[in-house]
């Protein structure tokens, strides 16, 4: 099974040759095109772990965003109004954002399927509503801008996009691969169970509610981390990136790539982004061409595009989801997205 | 065990994708021609709910470029135009490309305040001038002045700073309710109307905020002081037209008199209002109706050319593209000096505007005419005929800057309702 999971051996080409393009290219490219790629590892980890709730433990959240948006204001606030050191300030973020998920947590670990939905949306609102209206610190509207810029708050001795990238990279590298050793532990699989069948996991003995818990607060702490990154990005934060068009966007992300990969949300967010930001500059109707994006997908490529040719090999659609294989991936997002 | 070419084929076809695009992109980065043409790149939400809005800006600035054939100090124009949706975020992405890819030497436009606050250190770092034709936070030429931006707009208390005057000595005012969006330019208008009109002697007795996504104004409407003199409304767009009709609903028309903020009557909305409008009283640095040469010829093309009345958003950008193209001409078409074209931009006085003689204060604010305006019913059609003209108005109206400075922005808590 685990030989199974770790995918044949073409996979891992593909993602040698990923890895190998997104070191070797940027000092190639024009600084507009490496803070796109920037943009798009820093998407590709919030999509991940959204996807551990989503893909792996079947729980579409709605609110992901939510948590982003407060390490990233975190950040925001400690570093203009309380002019925090950089390790203050990344500590701070990311404890802001997972606390805030364990908090969550305990609300929504005991629903499931489109209650979840409905309580991380109206979540993910209030925190949106937080932002827009709590102005004395998160400036309202406006939001808050003048946070200084990574390289400089964190003493690098280089300057630029370009060292932006590298470090957005080995935070990329480093959370994908914790994020694969958590989906491929023991506790991995247990969420999948969850997700396949939990009344069948529970009468096993396992404690469904705890790991859905620890799941929803991981995925929290990863987009927590996501979230630090956007804010030394963008050098200022809005309430735009909380609400519910942020979190459904990224909802995209992870169904358009492929929902129980950790592969596919990274090849989804780089599609998004990259639509966005051509197409815009092309025609005026370039959300036509997302849209149109969007319905091929789902008619061609329910899974997602990283789960094409899944279908196939793996289980017949029809099967009864009690007989389904545990390794079969893109379920739960096909049944609940 | 076999491959399953299928994902080899998606896999390898995404790879192709990104390739093609970076390289394509590359090779058209590559090589800049000396006094080739003068590249500006313009931001404006072209999606999203205030798509029409950034359209009018668009708009005016298409019907100047096109008046001047897309040349200035011999040099070709071109213009690069980006959709920013009205997301700080996207707005910044799009500035980068502007800046980073296809390396404008200029760039205007933008909407929100929300996205001009995020610009301006992005602005300053690069070093681009930028034209602000609608952003009008107060502080972006206040207490947080970006030496790059160039606002050829307003401040939000701009034009409410003499009619706060106005409403006190000529409309005679001396009670005031205020009911506003809350946000920033809610706040900063309703500020300097409340700051005038209360040192004059007036007394604004309740401040009503409504959130922005507001559907209906029952709530509120019902809370409103009925013994006062007047009742000062800011909203724009949706939000203006579903005011207007729930004001004369609840039988508050033609009881209380109705004044407000230009953008409540702007020609942004008001071919959509009716008879509900007339007779309301706003100030604001341009009107549609506006009686002068310049603005007759401006709204007459205008018309012709896009089957509607200028709206203060369409002149913004024709204003804007004016004064852009009198700099580009003044520093000698010599755009690549940065520097030297944000000085000219400072020095210029820019003539023929629709709304206007203007010039910059030391702010970097346009020092401009503030009209009293009335919606009345002409021909058959809303206006905004002007009844009051102040000329010369600066941000800081009477007021010395410094001492000006050292008061807190207006904001949802200051000036507080003093107790009555």
């Amino acid at each position: 099974m685990a030989a199974r999971d770790a995918g044949p051996r073409w996979k891992l080409y593909v993602l040698l040759a990923g890895v190998v393009f997104l070191v070797v290219t940027p000092p190639f490219l024009n600084s507009y095109w490496v803070g796109l790629l920037t943009e798009i590892l820093i998407f590709a980890v919030l999509a991940m772990s959204l996807d551990i709730l989503l893909g792996y433990t079947g729980l579409p959240s709605l609110g992901h965003a939510g948590i982003f948006g407060v390490a990233a204001y975190a950040v925001a606030v400690l570093s203009t109004t309380y002019n925090a050191g950089f390790w203050a300030c990344v500590a701070g973020g990311v404890l802001a954002g997972t606390l805030l998920s364990a908090a969550f947590g305990l609300l929504v670990s005991h629903v499931r399927d489109v209650y979840f939905l409905m309580i991380t949306l109206a979540l993910g609102m209030v925190l949106w509503g937080l932002g827009y209206r709590w102005i004395p610190v998160t400036g309202g509207d406006n939001g808050i801008s003048g946070i200084p810029s990574l390289e400089a708050h964190a003493g690098l001795p280089f300057r630029g996009p370009m060292s932006f990238y590298y470090v957005a990279f080995a935070i990329f590298l480093a959370c994908g691969a914790l994020m694969a050793v958590l989906v491929r532990s023991p506790f991995g699989f247990t969420l999948r169970g969850i997700r396949e069948n939990e009344a069948r996991m529970k009468s096993l003995g396992f404690n469904t509610w705890l790991h859905c818990y620890i799941s929803y607060v991981a995925a929290g702490a990863f987009a927590s981390v996501a979230g630090v990154m956007w804010a030394y990005y963008n050098g200022f934060v809005s309430p735009t990136y909380l609400d519910l068009t942020a979190s459904s966007e990224l909802f995209l992300m992870v169904t358009l790539g492929g929902p129980g990969t950790l592969v596919g949300p990274v090849f989804g967010a780089g599609a998004i982004v990259l639509l966005k930001n051509v197409m815009s500059g092309l025609t005026e109707r370039w959300l036509f061409i997302l849209g149109a994006v969007y319905i091929v997908t789902i008619l061609a490529a329910p899974q997602g595009l990283w789960n094409l040719g899944r279908r196939r090999s793996g289980a017949s659609p029809g099967a009864p989801p009690g007989d389904a294989p545990a390794t079969r991936p893109g379920v739960a997002g096909e049944v609940r997205a | 065990m076999t491959w399953p070419m299928r994902r080899w084929r998606s896999a390898s076809a995404w790879l192709a994708i990104v390739l093609l695009v970076v390289g394509g992109t590359l090779a058209l980065g590559q090589g800049s021609p000396d006094r080739g043409p003068i590249r500006i790149g313009f931001l404006t939400p072209l999606s999203g709910g205030l798509a029409q809005n950034g359209r009018d800006i668009l708009n005016g600035f298409l019907l100047y470029l096109e008046e001047i054939g897309y040349t200035a100090a011999g040099r070709r124009i071109e213009l690069i135009v980006e959709d920013d949706e009205g997301i700080p975020a996207v707005g910044l992405t799009k500035a980068r490309k502007l800046v980073e890819r296809d390396r404008v030497h200029l760039m205007a436009g933008t909407l929100l305040s929300s996205s001009g606050y995020a610009l301006a250190p992005y602005i300053d770092a690069m070093k681009i001038p930028m034209v602000y034709p609608v952003v009008s936070a107060d502080d972006l030429t206040q207490r947080r002045r970006s030496p790059w931006i160039v606002r050829t707009g307003w401040t939000g208390s701009q034009p409410n700073h003499p009619f706060g005057e106005y409403a006190y000595h000529t409309l005679k005012l001396r009670r005031v309710a205020t009911i506003a969006l809350d946000y920033a330019f809610g706040w900063e208008s309703v500020g300097g109307f409340q700051r005038t009109f209360e040192a004059e002697g007036g007394t604004v007795v309740q401040k009503l905020w409504t959130p922005v996504s507001v559907h209906d104004f029952a709530p509120y409407l019902a809370q409103v002081d009925r013994d006062v003199d007047a009742v000062y409304a800011l909203f724009l767009g949706r939000n203006a037209l579903q005011f207007m009709r729930q004001y004369q609903e609840y039988g508050l028309k033609g009881k209380v008199m109705l004044i407000g903020a230009g953008t409540t009557t702007d020609e942004h909305v008001l071919p959509a209002m009716g008879d509900e409008a007339v007779g309301v009283i706003t100030a604001l640095h341009y009107s549609g109706a506006l009686d002068t040469p310049d603005n007759r010829k401006f709204a007459a093309a205008y018309r012709a050319k896009y089957k509607k009345v200028p709206s203060y958003y369409a002149e913004s950008m024709y204003a804007g593209g004016r004064w852009a193209v009198a700099a580009i001409e003044a520093a000698g078409g010599n755009v690549e000096d940065a520097a030297g074209l944000l000085a000219a931009f400072r020095r210029v006085k820019p003539t023929g505007l629709p709304r206007g003689p203007v010039e910059l204060d030391e702010y970097g604010n346009p020092i401009e005419s503030i009209y009293i305006r009335k919606v009345e019913r002409v021909n058959g059609e809303l206006q905004n005929t002007v009844i009051e003209t102040f000329p010369r108005v600066s941000q800081f109206w009477k007021f010395d800057p410094a001492a000006y400075l050292k008061q807190p922005l207006y904001s949802r808590r200051y000036a507080p309702v003093r107790a009555n």
